[in-house]
């Protein structure tokens, strides 16, 4: 098969476009797994109200306020669920807390199918329309593709800022790292963890509205974005957020480029492999540090 | 007293439970399996709404000779594996009259076995052409052939002097029944599959895919599938310059397909049964009037547009009805009826059953149809 340098560097764009999506997905997980060790498996369905709140609210205010609104609304949907579902539990197991996540996922799947019913949504492209493409010398990228990869690493850079700099982001990390510790130094470890729903939900919020309008948004559009997001997550190594997008791009790559050689029925075949080969070899991922994951539960 | 009157509402209870029952005649009970949710939502959601409307408006009318119909639906989930147990279900536990559905091809050909094994009559609404070929006695489509879909693009593409096509088909039931039609009929038309390649059903972004057939040159890219991937390779292919003629199946024949693409979707061509087009079909159009009163009902009972999908439950519907007034409640009877029925005029075409052909359309009942300014339209000839 022949091959130019304009083909695969649009191959390249295919895989970033694909890795972005997975790496906003992916790091919406760590956050929540860096404060309580475990793996919110509503995270998917977070990404899917994101987007469902933001396309009805863009029925009745311009797009920005729409994504705001969505971002709030799901935010408050993560710390009710937060506090509904998981405060008052005395050290649950992480076996019930996966429990729980898996119960709420199915909860909200079906609410929304109740709300929005089964139909297809998408908000409109944030610049220019489904067929706009920016012409880099024979390579096409969407501007969308850019407003994914813009936000992405917005949000990662404000995240590292976030965790570094500031009180609250502190206090989330010392619960993380020795929850009893945390709150001998009079860290309030049930807030930490209620915020890191919110702020995760928050996230995933943004994501499904940056996303929705390449991927669209269906209620139970969560689930596939969320498998995506979990197996990036661990192949980065879990809690970190430039290794979830580094991972990404890497993921999103090569299941691009597996198109090229390979029928694109094999897709997925090598993102699985490739999860189960760093399960095997590294499991604390590539980028994870391997003391560190000898002292998590999970 | 207290205890009297406690006696007196407990009689009045009995009495009111038990009137119905004595009075009415018994129902007629008639199973559907529809992918209400999940990826074949477009098709099953429009279709178990059709039936709703359709048992609803005939049972206020009295149902067939004073019998009320009694509509049991499931949703698959446009699962295969859920039909296999509805339909058991259905049969062995309800005992229904016949089923409408499944939505899909993939689903009814899991469940094939079992309407036929239980005797019962099956109304497949999905288009692959395996369903009734090889023909089981109780096992029936509304929905026209993939075949002739195919053909019917065939042509098209020879009319526009294509040659070299890209072909894309989704990993379902009618994403590989159309795949098996195209490489069949593609040598006849002289027409040459450059890429052939089968994605997920639940495929989020296609770039990639249709990279490979810019790669390889192709006059036209042909898509096959039901799910929304089929807006999503509109997008991707027009996003990566890739200005060839798109050609979708018949699957694509639900508005909010062409919406969910916007610009995209302009000049896409594909074929589909004439509802599509109503307003656009001549006065004397021998569809005309129940393709107009069907759209009529379901557009100002729903307030969305109607599609191919619904169209089949309400052809599903019609036959079933107009057997059973033929012939009664003899199951037997009923499915001969339905197998020997002539001229039953549909909104998918008109029907001509006979016992060596259990879909009853040809290629007439397709008709190819273009996007223009967001609407569907007939290709000008």
């Amino acid at each position: 098969m022949d091959m130019n340098i304009e083909l695969f560097f649009q191959y390249l764009v295919a895989g970033i476009t694909y890795g972005t999506i997975y790496a906003i997905v992916a790091i919406g997980f760590n956050i929540i797994y860096n404060t309580t060790g475990i793996i919110n498996f509503a995270q998917g369905e977070f990404v899917m109200l994101g987007g469902m709140i933001a396309v009805s609210m863009h029925a009745f205010m311009p797009l920005p306020s729409a994504i705001l609104a969505a971002v709030l609304l799901t935010m408050i949907v993560g710390a009710l669920i937060e506090i509904t579902f998981i405060r008052w539990l005395v050290k649950p197991s992480v076996l019930r807390m996966i429990m729980i996540t898996i119960g709420l996922s199915i909860i909200i799947r079906e609410g929304a199918l109740h709300i929005w019913g089964e139909s297809v949504r998408a908000l409109p492209y944030f610049t220019g329309t489904a067929v706009t493409a920016i012409d880099a010398g024979g390579v096409f990228i969407s501007p969308q593709v850019l407003w994914v990869i813009g936000i992405s690493s917005i949000v990662v850079v404000a995240l590292n800022l976030f965790f570094s700099y500031t009180l609250l982001g502190r206090q989330m990390r010392a619960c993380s790292s020795n929850r009893d510790a945390a709150r001998l130094c009079g860290i309030s470890a049930k807030n930490m963890v209620t915020f890191s729903f919110v702020l995760s939900a928050g996230i995933g919020a943004l994501a499904g509205c940056v996303v929705s309008p390449i991927t669209y948004v269906q209620y139970d559009s969560g689930t596939g974005l969320a498998i995506k997001g979990f197996t990036v997550a661990i192949l980065g190594g879990l809690g970190n957020s430039m290794a979830a997008v580094a991972a990404g791009m890497l993921l999103g790559i090569l299941e691009s480029f597996s198109i090229w050689v390979m029928p694109t029925a094999y897709k997925d075949v090598i993102s699985i492999a490739i999860l189960l080969l760093i399960l095997f070899v590294r499991p604390s991922g590539l980028f994870g540090s391997k003391e560190a994951f000898s002292l998590k539960e999970f | 007293m207290n205890a009297l009157k406690i006696i007196a509402c407990v009689f009045c209870l009995i009495a009111i439970l038990i009137t119905p029952c004595a009075a009415a005649k018994e129902t007629v009970k008639i199973g559907a399996i529809l992918a209400i949710t999940g990826p074949a939502s477009f098709l099953g959601a429009p279709e178990a709404r059709t039936l709703e409307m359709l048992v609803h408006d005939l049972n206020a009318k009295g149902g067939i000779d004073g019998r009320k119909i009694e509509l049991i639906i499931k949703d698959t989930g446009s699962s295969p594996e859920k039909a296999v147990s509805f339909a058991k279900q259905l049969i062995e536990e309800e005992k229904v009259f016949a089923i409408i559905g499944p939505s899909t091809s993939g689903e009814t050909m899991q469940i094939k076995n079992i309407a036929e094994d239980g005797k019962t009559i099956l109304l497949s609404c999905a288009a692959a052409e395996v369903i009734v070929n090889p023909i089981a006695p109780h096992v029936f489509k509304v929905a026209p052939k993939d075949s002739f879909a195919v053909d019917m693009i065939f042509e098209q593409m020879k009319k526009m002097k294509i040659s070299k096509i890209g072909v894309l088909s989704s990993n379902t039931g009618f994403g590989k029944a159309g795949k098996e039609q195209i490489e069949k009929l593609a040598p006849g038309h002289g027409i040459q599959i450059a890429v052939n390649e089968v994605y997920d059903k639940a495929a989020t972004d296609l770039t990639a895919e249709v990279t490979k057939l810019k790669a390889a040159n192709v006059q036209a890219v042909l898509n096959w599938s039901i799910e929304p991937a089929q807006s999503i390779v509109l997008k991707n292919t027009r996003q990566i310059g890739l200005n060839v003629p798109l050609f979708q199946s018949h699957g694509f024949a639900n508005i909010q397909y062409a919406k969910a693409a916007g610009e995209a979707a302009e000049g896409v061509l594909f074929p589909a049964s004439r509802i599509v087009v109503a307003d656009s079909l001549p006065a004397k159009h021998r569809q005309k009037t129940v393709i107009q009163s069907y759209k009529k009902a379901y557009e100002s009972k729903y307030r969305e547009d109607v599609s191919t999908f619904g169209g089949h439950t309400y052809d599903a519907f019609m036959i079933l009805v107009r057997a059973i007034k033929e012939k009664g409640l003899n199951r037997e009877n009923v499915r001969a009826a339905i197998e020997n029925m002539k001229g039953f005029i549909g909104t998918a075409g008109v029907f001509n059953f006979s016992p060596s052909d259990h879909n009853g359309l040809d290629i007439s009942a397709f008709e190819m149809i273009t996007v223009s300014k967001g609407k569907f339209v007939p290709l000008k000839k």
